[in-house]
């Protein structure tokens, strides 16, 4: 039988991409494989998120190959198997009329759907999905009203309930607290261990990531380490924010994995 | 009978303005939620151009400016899609550059005429019955178009790039959508007039956008608020014999001004009860 475990579902073959002539990702050769939980880290404008556009179609690069499920992202059709949660900057949608209930509910689209507009807002898919991030409450209310954090977990929301093969996240703690942050990794320590899903996560926050992912890839423009979470080492760290990083490893952080 | 349903003319813009106030607020939505509220003024003079041409080559002005402003909206969308410019600098050249042209086409024409002045500023006089019918059937189009792509519409008004990942067709969308509001523009500024018609697209709009929650309700009060502000303003300028185009928007900005109040009171209210 096939092992579905290490099909390759993103992959970049030498890929770069420059906005107007600045290079963001430069000649990077990647791979993640279905099940994995990987961490892309790096620090601010290293070209993490371009990263994920690339492999998303959102850009196309300008050198090399990128690859979606085996597939360029351009002939992709298959959008209902990946989730995608993108950064949330303050007041994007302050005239937004959308109801938190709304704009989750939308998330279940499958393509042309000519009856959506007289179907209802607060399905049981749509509550079970705000009540995993901890959102259940807010449905009501316009999404404009919420804070950055709670938006990014409206989002999450809206993502959950496409019940994607991939997840994809870009920062997705910022303007979170700490017990808000916590319940999110375990949203998606769930997903990965118990419905494999396979997670990319955006995230400059090293020690959660070190903690949570199964492997991990600097980003400094190129590819400068990947490997498996455990592996890697204060120096290899140091090298790539150009400052002193102790990796302090406790064994009982290493539980969940 | 009022005076005003004795008139055959005053029917006709009376059916056109209710036509109008569904229509431009429809497709006026999407507009303003994706912060595009600017296209409906550009889209407004290069139908100016076209009607401009259409006078001076004695074709019909309405077909001609019809053309011209499908034309310009793909114009804008295709340099906007294509990220060389942003979406104002595109809208700004294709607006200086129509009404550069029609300047100097009604400057060969020996300056304004009456079927000019009837365009620029709208004129209940004006409506013909085929300007009706073809109102009509845009109405129905359109009301068909948001029905069936509602779902797809709003995402990609939330967020383009999170829309294209969950596999809407978001430029064909933002295509059909830029046509249809040159359509829309072209054949509301007989009554409305082309300085003001693309008031009619945002006006009602931000009215829904302030009292109601949830994208459904907004767009039934937009629309809602467009046929009320047309029904009220060519009453007054019936009556008071006012140019229909100023007295419409000027009631669509007084429900604004109404709206803007309630939500002022709303949010005290809520303040108090917190």
């Amino acid at each position: 039988m096939h092992d579905r475990h290490h099909d390759p579902i993103l992959e970049w073959h030498g890929a770069s991409f420059a906005y107007n002539d600045i290079p963001a990702v430069e000649d990077v050769t990647l791979q993640i494989v279905a099940g994995e939980f990987a961490a892309i880290l790096g620090p601010n404008g290293s070209g993490k998120t371009t990263l994920i556009k690339l492999a998303l179609g959102l850009e196309r690069p300008s050198a090399g190959t990128v690859r979606l499920f085996g597939r360029d992202p351009l002939d992709f059709g298959d959008w209902d198997r990946v989730g995608y949660v993108p950064q949330v900057r303050n007041g994007i949608w302050n005239d937004f009329p959308a109801s938190v209930a709304e704009t989750v509910s939308h998330g279940s689209y499958r393509g042309f759907s000519p009856r959506a507009i007289f179907g209802r807002s607060e399905r049981p898919e749509v509550i079970e999905a705000l009540e995993a991030v901890g959102m259940a409450a807010l449905r009501r209310r316009r999404i404009a009203e919420l804070s950055v954090g709670q938006q990014q977990r409206v989002l999450l929301a809206r993502a959950l309930i496409r019940n994607p093969e991939l997840l994809v996240l870009d920062e997705p703690t910022a303007g979170i607290d700490v017990s808000g942050e916590e319940q999110l990794y375990t949203v998606l320590r769930d997903l990965n261990r118990l419905h494999h899903t396979t997670i990319v996560l955006v995230s400059h926050d090293i020690g959660a990531m070190l903690r949570e992912a199964s492997t991990v890839a600097c980003m400094n423009r190129r590819l400068v380490l990947h490997g498996p979470a455990h592996e890697l080492t204060g120096d290899e760290l140091s090298h790539l924010y150009g400052v002193h990083v102790d990796v302090l490893m406790h064994d009982a952080l290493h539980e969940h994995r | 009978m009022p005076a005003i349903l004795q008139y055959e003319f005053m029917l006709r813009a009376l059916a056109s303005g209710i036509l109008i106030g569904t229509l431009a607020p429809t497709l006026g939505m999407f507009i303003v939620l994706r912060r595009f509220a600017l296209i409906a003024e550009t889209l407004s003079h290069v139908a100016l151009m076209g009607v401009a041409v259409g006078l001076i080559t004695q074709t019909f002005p309405t077909v001609v400016a019809l053309v011209a402003a499908a034309l310009g909206g793909v114009i804008i969308e295709r340099l906007r899609a294509q990220g060389k410019l942003p979406g104002e600098v595109a809208m700004a050249i294709v607006l200086y550059f129509a009404l550069a042209v029609a300047v100097v086409i009604i400057g060969l024409a020996d300056g304004f005429n009456v079927d000019l002045l009837s365009f620029l500023f709208g004129s209940i006089l004006s409506v013909s019955p085929l300007d009706m019918w073809m109102l009509a059937g845009l109405t129905a189009v359109v009301l068909l178009f948001v029905g069936f792509f509602f779902v797809d519409l709003a995402q990609s008004a939330f967020d383009e790039p999170l829309a294209r990942v969950n596999g809407v067709p978001v430029a064909q969308l933002n295509l059909a959508l830029a046509v249809l509001t040159g359509a829309t523009i072209t054949l509301s500024m007989r009554v409305v007039g082309v300085l003001l018609v693309g008031a009619m697209l945002v006006v009602p709009v931000l009215v829904g956008l302030r009292v109601a929650t949830g994208l459904r309700a907004s767009l039934a009060v937009a629309i809602g608020s467009g046929v009320f502000s047309a029904i009220a303003g060519l009453t007054v300028a019936f009556y008071a014999d006012l140019a229909a185009g100023g007295t419409v928007v000027l009631a669509s900005m007084t429900l604004l001004a109404l709206a803007l109040a309630f939500r002022q009171v709303r949010r005290r209210g809520r303040r108090l009860s917190s």
